[in-house]
Formats: C-alpha cells, structure tokens, sequence
C-alpha cells in the first residue's frame, strides 16, 4: 500500500473525517439508486397506461 | 440560440438530450470524483492549523456548492415554466429538487462533523448554518407543495413559485459570512483573485467540485427522463418509445 | 402586453417584493442575526445588558494565563481597537491558540470580565501545509495570525 503511515487515524480526528466521508458517499449512492427507480417507476407507468389503451380499445 | 432552446423545450428533444449527455456526465464524475478523493484525502498536505480533519473540505465544500446549484437551477426551470409556459421546466425543476435538498443535508451533516472538532461544536445558531437549514426546509416545502394538489398543474404552478420566491435565500446563504459576524469562516474557493490554498491542496477541491457537478448533471438527465415519461405517458411518441 | 409579458412581471415582481421585505427584515434586525458582538462594540456599550451573549476577537498574544492544575483560564480578545479580558472554565476547542479567532458566549462581569461558559474556535478561510506555515513565520511574514475579525 501507498497509504502514509496513520492514514485511517487521520491525525486524531478519524472519527470525524471518516463518518464525513461516508455521508457524502452515500448521498452520492442514495442519488443514483433513487434516480434509476424514478426512471423505472415512470417505465411502469407509462406500460400501464399503454395497456389501458389498449384494453379500452378491445 | 433562441432555436436551440425552443427545441430543447420539446419533450421529445430533451428525452433524448438527456439520454445523450447522461454516460459522459456520469464518466467524467466517476473520473474526478475518484481522483479527488485520493489525492485529497492520501496525498494533499494536512493543513498547518486544522490538520486533518480539513480534508472533510472535499465533501462538504462540494455538497454546499451543488446545495445552491440545485436551488438555482429548481428556480430557473420554474421560472421558464410559469413564464413562458414551457411546460419541461416543470419537469426540470421536479428532477432537479430532490438531489439539491439531499446535497443540502450532506453539507449540514458534513459541516457538523467539521464544527465538532474545530469550532468546539456541532451546531450554532449562526447566520451560515441557518440560512442553509431554511434552505432545507424550502426543499421540502417546493416538494411537497408539488404533490399536495389534486391537479398536477396546479401543483406544479404552486410550488415552482414557491421555488422563486425562495430563491432571495440563495444570495443570503452564500453572503452570510460576510453581511454578518459569523462563526463559519468566508469562501475559499469562490473570490476573486487568488484562492487562499496552495496547489497541492486546492486541485483535488476543484476536482471535486467538478466532479460533483458532473454527478448532478448525470442524476438531472436519468431523473428529467422519469418525468418526462410519467408526464407525457398519453402521447404516441411516449408510447412508440416505451414499446420499441 | 401579452399575457406572457405579464407573467414574466408578475413573478419579477413577487421576487422583487419579497427580496425588499427581507432586505428591510435583515437591515433592522442587523445585530441579532450576527453570531457574535466585538470588542469595540463592548467598548462602546452597545452590548445587550441583562443577557448573555457572544463576544468574537482574536486571542491576544501573550495573555492566556493558566495556573496548573486549574480548568480556569483566562485571556484577552482583542479586535485592534479594544480589549476585554475573559474567564472561562472548561475544556477548549483544538484551535484554541495566541492569535486565533475565536467566539466566547457569556456575560460581562461588574469588573469588565466577560465570563464564558462557552468558547468557540473560528477558524479562517486559508489553508496552507505545515511546512509552508513554518517557513512563512520564519520568514517574518506573520502566517499564525488569523484574519482580522469583521467590523461588526
């Protein structure tokens, strides 16, 4: 590894710097996950309402 | 210029637009994200007062920044909207309010794992933290505004002028530090002339930044794609589209 | 006018509406929306009597004074101008140093002693490596020093 020596320790304030990070990562997660289910979520319901027409049409 | 625009204006373009941009807003995030958060975190120097625990710069500088990004872009696109009467604004700023409010609480909670440490507190009722909170609380108002109404419409009018009106928050969240005393130092970044940091420490924040932009840009076109097809599901193209 | 002309004024002026009435808001309430008062401002006496409240200056150099064994400390904040000696008992922030910024809340004793039962560190928008800090005060220009408070 190329860490410095105490990288995790980050100086004393790990417990800081680290739960920071972490946030910010999952925000940047909770992004992408909740934007492909948006994205989804509207593919279903426009298959739905095709499948209304067509019913309708029937 | 102006036909540019009005195509863009066509939900059938902008589908498609976004489709485009979104891989290479998403690549180049990936690309700057990784490399500022490996250079920031393992080899920028600490700084001489603060250490390391300056480093929380690089996610919480980023995630303020996208904060009023997203409160401005949810404005503008309202205001397209209600003004021109351009109905993909709505669609934009519907995309655009919940990634700007999730950015807003990651720059609350980041700066209070900052403060902690530095400061000598979490929170205080300080000009900065406040305005970013009320700025929260707008987030959640323009959404939720947009679904208390029966009529789609309606609530789409309601809550971009709700989003306008709001915006007067924007300028006071970014000047605070300097209309008023504050806890919160000024920006660092962000003035003219030179930045207050040396090359070393300051590449990775710009990478960051970038690459936080780019991560929005990415997140706007996937989530501008949703509502564009929940809005325009009853049109043939929509339907052509989804059944190819 | 079309009608869009007039939705364009009509939002302009909902906009301009509003950013005038918080103008006013935060004009008139100038002083309590600031986190903290300065030592001129305690000179002056334009200090909130009979309530606690936030003093801001810079630590001056030389006059933090603590006796072992004793969680007492007392120091002197300065804003160039003036100067008002503090008291405080407790445990400090990390940045607590000669020459930084920092934030005391409290209430100024009969003596003109502010008593804190809290001290905040306000650390300054530049950010520099250890070495380069070093170098500088080597080099006489005065790196430690934290930029000056705001006026108030």
């Amino acid at each position: 590894m190329i860490l410095r020596s105490g990288f995790w320790a980050m100086g004393g304030y790990a417990r800081f710097v680290w739960p920071s990070i972490g946030f910010a990562l999952a925000i940047l997660a909770w992004n992408v996950w909740s934007a492909r289910r948006h994205h989804a979520r509207a593919l279903v319901r426009v298959r739905r309402a095709i499948q209304m027409a067509r019913s309708e049409e029937s | 210029m102006w036909k540019w625009f009005h195509r863009l204006a066509s939900p059938p373009h902008l589908y498609r637009t976004a489709a485009a941009f979104a891989p290479w807003f998403a690549f180049a995030a990936a690309l700057l994200i990784g490399y500022g958060l490996v250079d920031g975190l393992v080899f920028a120097p600490p700084d001489y007062q603060q250490g390391d625990a300056f480093r929380i710069i690089y996610v919480h500088a980023p995630s303020a920044w996208l904060s009023l990004f997203g409160y401005t872009t949810m404005a503008v696109a309202g205001a397209i909207a209600l003004i021109w009467r351009i109905k993909v604004g709505y669609a934009v700023a519907a995309a655009a309010a919940p990634v700007g409010a999730s950015f807003t609480l990651s720059a609350l909670v980041t700066g209070s794992l900052w403060g902690r440490p530095m400061w000598g507190t979490y929170w205080a009722w300080d000009p900065r933290l406040t305005s970013e909170l009320i700025l929260l609380f707008l987030y959640f108002g323009v959404i939720s505004l947009r679904k208390a109404f029966e009529d789609p419409n309606r609530g789409d009018r309601a809550s971009a002028l709700l989003g306008i009106v709001g915006f007067v928050n924007v300028p006071i969240v970014h000047f605070s530090v300097y209309w008023w005393n504050s806890l919160h130092q000024g920006g660092t970044v962000m003035r003219l002339g030179k930045p207050e940091m040396p090359g070393s420490m300051l590449w990775p924040l710009l990478a960051m930044l970038a690459g936080f932009m780019c991560f929005f840009g990415a997140v706007l076109c996937v989530r501008v794609r949703g509502e564009i097809l929940s809005r325009e599901r009853q049109s043939t193209w929509v339907r052509e589209v989804v059944s190819a | 006018m079309t009608p869009r002309r007039k939705r364009l004024w009509v939002v302009l002026g909902i906009l301009a509406g509003v950013s005038a009435s918080v103008a006013l808001a935060v004009v008139a309430g100038r002083q309590d929306i600031s986190f903290y008062y300065v030592p001129t401002q305690v000179a002056l006496g334009k200090e909130p009597r009979d309530k606690d409240f936030r003093i801001g200056g810079l630590v001056m150099k030389g006059s933090v004074q603590r006796k072992p064994g004793d969680m007492t400390v007392h120091f002197v904040l300065t804003d160039y101008a003036h100067q008002v000696p503090v008291q405080y008992t407790g445990v400090l922030p990390d940045l607590f140093r000669e020459g930084q910024g920092i934030i005391a809340h409290g209430q100024l004793g009969p003596n003109g002693v502010f008593i804190a039962d809290e001290v905040l560190a306000k650390h300054d928008s530049k950010y520099m490596p250890p070495e380069i800090a070093a170098s500088l005060k080597k080099n006489g220009a005065n790196a430690a020093a934290a930029a000056p408070m705001p006026k108030g």
